[in-house]
C-alpha cells in the first residue's frame, strides 16, 4: 500500500502519540478504507462521466453546505491541482447554479438536495438527472460522491469532538 | 400489490431501484471481483448491482461497511445498530432503518426500545446509556452536524469507553453514507 496523506487526521490535527491515536489505531482498518473510497470518490482510474475537476468542485459545495470549512479547503486544492477552470471551477461557488448548461445545473440541483436533505429526495429527481442526460452509472457515482464526502466530514466531526474530551 | 412504505418499520421492505443495475452479462473483470462472483455464488442484491455501477468505490465499501457494523471489540454490535438508527431516522430512509431496528432487536432480544424510537424519536424513554448514543447519532446526522462537547461529555457520562465512541461515530457516520444511497436511488416497497 502506498504512504498517502490520511485527509481525516490530517484535519482533525490526530497528534501522533496521543491518546487519541491510539484509539484510532484500533480501527485503523477502517481509516485506511475511508482514505482509499475518498481517493476513488475523488480521483478515479476510470472516472466515468464526471470528471476530477468536477468531483472535487461538487465536495467543495457539499463541505460548505456541511459548514466544514477545513474540508473545503481541503477540496479547493484538489480542484487546483485539476487544472479547472470557467464553469467547472465555479461549480464550487455555492450560489452559482450552473447556469444555461442543463447538465452542470442539474449536477449541483441534486448534490445541493442530497447533501443537505436527503430525506427530501425522490423518484423525480433522479429522473431530473436522467432527462438532464446522465447515465444510470454516473447517477451512481455523483450519488456515492455526495454520500461518501457526507460520511468523511461527519467521521471528521466526531472525531474533534473526541480530541476535545479531557 | 407493492406499495411505497413510508413510516418506519421493522418489517423489512423490497428495495426497487430507479436506475437499471448492473447486467451481470456486460460485467467487467473488477465488477466480478467487487461483487465476489463466483461460479456457486451468483445471487446479488438489486442494491449491491446498483452500487457496482461505480465499482472503484464498490470495492473499498463493502469491506468498510462490514469492518464498521462487526468488527472485534469496542462498541457491542446492537449498540452500533443504534446508531445506524439514529442516522436513517434524520434521514427518513425506511429501507435503512427497517433493517437496523430488527437486526437490534435480534441482537438485543428486546422490541421495546425500537418501539419506543419509532414512535418517540430523541424523546422516547429508553436506558440513559441508549438515549446518549441515539441523541448523538441523531445530532451527528445533521447537516450540517449539529453534535456539540456536551453531546460527547453525554457519551462519557454514560460509560461509554474512547473505543465504543469512535464506534458510534463511524456507525452514524456511515449510514449518513448508506441512506444517502438506499434513499435517494430507490424506494422500499411492501405487499
Amino acid at each position: 500500500m502506498t504512504d498517502t496523506i490520511d485527509v481525516i487526521a490530517a484535519i482533525v490535527g490526530i497528534a501522533p502519540g496521543s491518546e487519541l491515536a491510539a484509539v484510532v489505531a484500533g480501527r485503523a482498518d477502517i481509516m485506511a478504507l475511508t482514505q482509499q473510497t475518498h481517493d476513488a470518490a475523488l480521483t478515479p482510474a476510470e472516472p466515468g462521466g464526471l470528471t476530477h475537476a468536477e468531483r472535487a468542485a461538487l465536495a467543495c459545495r457539499i463541505a460548505k453546505i456541511n459548514d466544514a470549512g477545513d474540508f473545503e479547503a481541503h477540496f479547493e486544492t484538489l480542484l487546483d491541482s485539476s487544472g479547472a477552470s470557467g464553469d467547472t471551477a465555479r461549480i464550487a461557488d455555492i450560489w452559482f447554479d450552473g447556469g444555461g448548461d442543463i447538465r452542470l445545473k442539474a449536477l449541483i440541483r441534486h448534490v445541493d438536495l442530497v447533501a443537505h436533505a436527503p430525506k427530501d429526495a425522490t423518484r423525480r429527481d433522479i429522473e431530473l438527472l436522467q432527462e438532464a442526460g446522465l447515465t444510470d452509472a454516473d447517477i451512481v457515482r455523483l450519488s456515492e460522491l455526495v454520500a461518501f464526502v457526507s460520511y468523511q466530514i461527519r467521521v471528521a466531526a466526531g472525531l474533534r469532538l473526541m480530541r476535545g474530551l479531557a | 400489490m407493492s406499495k411505497v412504505v413510508h413510516e418506519f418499520t421493522t418489517a423489512v421492505p423490497e428495495w426497487k431501484p430507479y436506475v437499471k443495475p448492473l447486467d451481470l452479462a456486460d460485467a467487467t473483470p473488477a465488477q466480478l471481483e467487487a461483487l465476489k462472483i463466483t461460479p456457486s455464488n451468483t445471487k446479488v442484491s438489486d442494491y449491491v448491482l446498483v452500487l457496482a455501477h461505480d465499482v472503484e468505490t464498490l470495492t473499498h465499501r463493502s469491506p468498510l461497511f462490514n469492518g464498521v457494523m462487526y468488527n472485534k471489540g469496542g462498541l457491542s454490535r446492537a449498540e452500533r445498530e443504534i446508531g445506524a438508527v439514529g442516522a436513517s431516522i434524520v434521514n427518513r430512509c425506511i429501507y435503512c432503518a427497517a433493517v437496523h431496528a430488527s437486526r437490534y432487536n435480534q441482537l438485543a432480544k428486546d422490541e421495546t426500545v425500537i418501539a419506543a424510537i419509532f414512535a418517540d424519536g430523541v424523546e422516547a424513554v429508553i436506558s440513559p446509556r441508549l438515549k446518549a448514543i441515539l441523541d448523538f447519532s441523531v445530532k451527528l446526522s445533521k447537516c450540517p452536524s449539529d453534535a456539540d462537547a456536551s453531546d460527547m461529555q453525554a457519551l462519557v457520562d454514560a460509560g461509554l469507553g474512547k473505543d465504543e465512541i469512535l464506534d458510534l461515530i463511524l456507525s452514524s457516520s456511515l449510514f449518513g453514507w448508506a441512506n444517502r444511497l438506499m434513499h435517494t436511488l430507490g424506494e422500499p416497497l411492501a405487499e
